[in-house]
């Protein structure tokens, strides 16, 4: 059982050199080149996947910033136009009132100006009226500067009167 | 090599009824060598129903050594393996090579490929022995396929034949020596033969290194053709406890212990087509490594 067959050594030698030769040739080369192209293939695609991965999540960021820009300026636009509005309502609003203001401080000076007009053509008339009815009372002339004065200052007393 | 069920039935049969016709021990030695007979080598090739004579040639003499070249069973076994072995790996070049993303038989093939590139050739000699790959590419699938060839019926294991697995391990010797000597050229490579020890020394340490050179390959084929042997002879041996004891009853037994030990031989002859090649790889490896350790100190 355990002797050498130098014959069947030479056969084994033999066998596995031809063996060897024609499967090099036709098995393992091209495998173990389609196994190193693949290997390369697919480290370049990883590669190059890793790459695109890292410009998208780029170009996201770049989207998010720009977004994030639009907002805070179309923010600022309507922060811009509310202030303006306001602004614009306010001042609207104060010119409005200032010219209210005038009108009516205007219609009162009028009215007092009517108002003394009035008061100061009562008193002439009532001063004639006056003279005329104590002329008559008393059939006196009263037409003498002495007696209009004191009739003035009685009328001045009784103006002051309800004024008092 | 398996049992070949029919010729084993008959062969059995005749030594079962010698160990009951002669005496105890006449038979058991009758028995023993009709298992043995299936293990060794023949000039007959066992087929179902008969058997076939193989061509025999005249042996011729080569510096005193008698080379017989007949066709024995394991030659043919041999043969048979080899062309096995190119079938598969021409079939699954082609797959790789029509089809990017290898499937099915071809992508079964590359897992091995990448197993012996990855695990084997790159941690042992490192990017230098790519250029192995193929060498060691063919030492497994061969004697895989051959392992494997003697579990089927009417099959034989030619690495179960210690002449077989002495011309794999002079192989393995020759390229363990020539990618040493490549690696670190012929002034290293005869240089470490000296141990690196004072030259007194040289006369001790000389022989044992050269020794060294040619026990690592021994082991190699005296460890495969013995695992391969081995669960051969076990198997043999359980069914011979069949035809001992002629009953159904007892043929359970060995039948479930037959399975048992075929399946480990499955299993065995993936583990020694591993061993030896990795074996083969470590032992290139030193010498690369050995190459790598001078051109270092030659920089440094």
């Amino acid at each position: 059982m355990l002797e050498i067959n130098p014959g069947l050594i030479l056969w084994t030698i033999l066998t596995f050199l031809v063996l060897m030769v024609v499967l090099r040739m036709l098995a393992w080369k091209p495998l173990l080149h389609a196994l190193t192209s693949r290997e390369e293939k697919i480290r370049v695609s990883l590669q190059q996947a890793e790459e695109a991965q890292k410009a998208a999540r780029e170009l996201l960021e770049e989207n998010k910033q720009q977004l994030a820009r639009a907002e805070e300026e179309s923010q600022k636009i309507i922060r811009e136009g509310r202030d303006l509005g306001e602004k614009l309502k306010s001042e609207i609003v104060d010119k409005a009132n200032s010219s209210a203001r005038q009108m009516v401080d205007q219609a009162k000076d009028e009215i007092r100006r009517e108002r003394e007009a009035a008061i100061i053509q009562l008193r002439g008339e009532v001063a004639d009226i006056a003279i005329l009815a104590a002329g008559k009372i008393l059939d006196e002339n009263l037409d003498t500067p002495k007696q209009r004065t004191l009739v003035d200052r009685v009328i001045k007393d009784i103006g002051k009167g309800p004024r008092a | 090599m398996s049992v070949p069920v029919s010729s084993d039935t008959t062969a059995l049969h005749h030594a079962a009824d010698s160990l009951a016709a002669v005496s105890h021990v006449a038979g058991e030695h009758n028995m023993f060598a009709e298992l043995l007979h299936h293990v060794q080598d023949s000039n007959e090739l066992e087929i179902p129903f008969g058997h076939v004579s193989l061509p025999q040639f005249d042996p011729f003499m080569i510096a005193g050594i008698s080379f017989d070249m007949s066709i024995t069973k394991h030659v043919v076994f041999l043969w048979i393996s080899a062309a096995l072995l190119l079938l598969f790996a021409v079939l699954a070049a082609g797959r790789n090579r029509r089809s990017a993303v290898p499937t099915g038989f071809g992508n079964l093939v590359e897992i091995f490929i990448v197993f012996i590139r990855d695990e084997i050739v790159l941690p042992n000699m490192g990017t230098a022995g790519l250029r192995y790959v193929p060498y060691l590419l063919t030492t497994f699938f061969f004697i895989l396929i051959m392992n494997l060839a003697g579990l089927v019926p009417y099959g034989a294991t030619a690495t179960g034949n210690v002449s077989v697995t002495a011309g794999l391990a002079i192989i393995a010797f020759f390229v363990i020596q020539a990618s040493a000597i490549r690696a670190q050229g012929m002034g290293h490579y005869l240089a470490h033969l000296t141990g690196g020890v004072h030259w007194i020394l040289w006369p001790i340490m000389i022989p044992i290194e050269i020794l060294g050179l040619f026990t690592k390959p021994f082991a190699l084929c005296i460890r495969l053709f013995a695992n391969m042997t081995g669960g051969h002879i076990v198997i043999v041996a359980l069914f011979g406890l069949i035809f001992i004891f002629k009953s159904y009853f007892i043929a359970v037994g060995p039948f479930a212990f037959i399975l048992g030990i075929l399946m480990l031989e499955i299993f065995v002859a993936f583990l020694q087509a591993y061993i030896f090649t990795m074996l083969t790889a470590l032992f290139m490896g030193l010498g690369i490594q050995a190459a790598e350790a001078h051109s270092e100190e030659g920089h440094a």
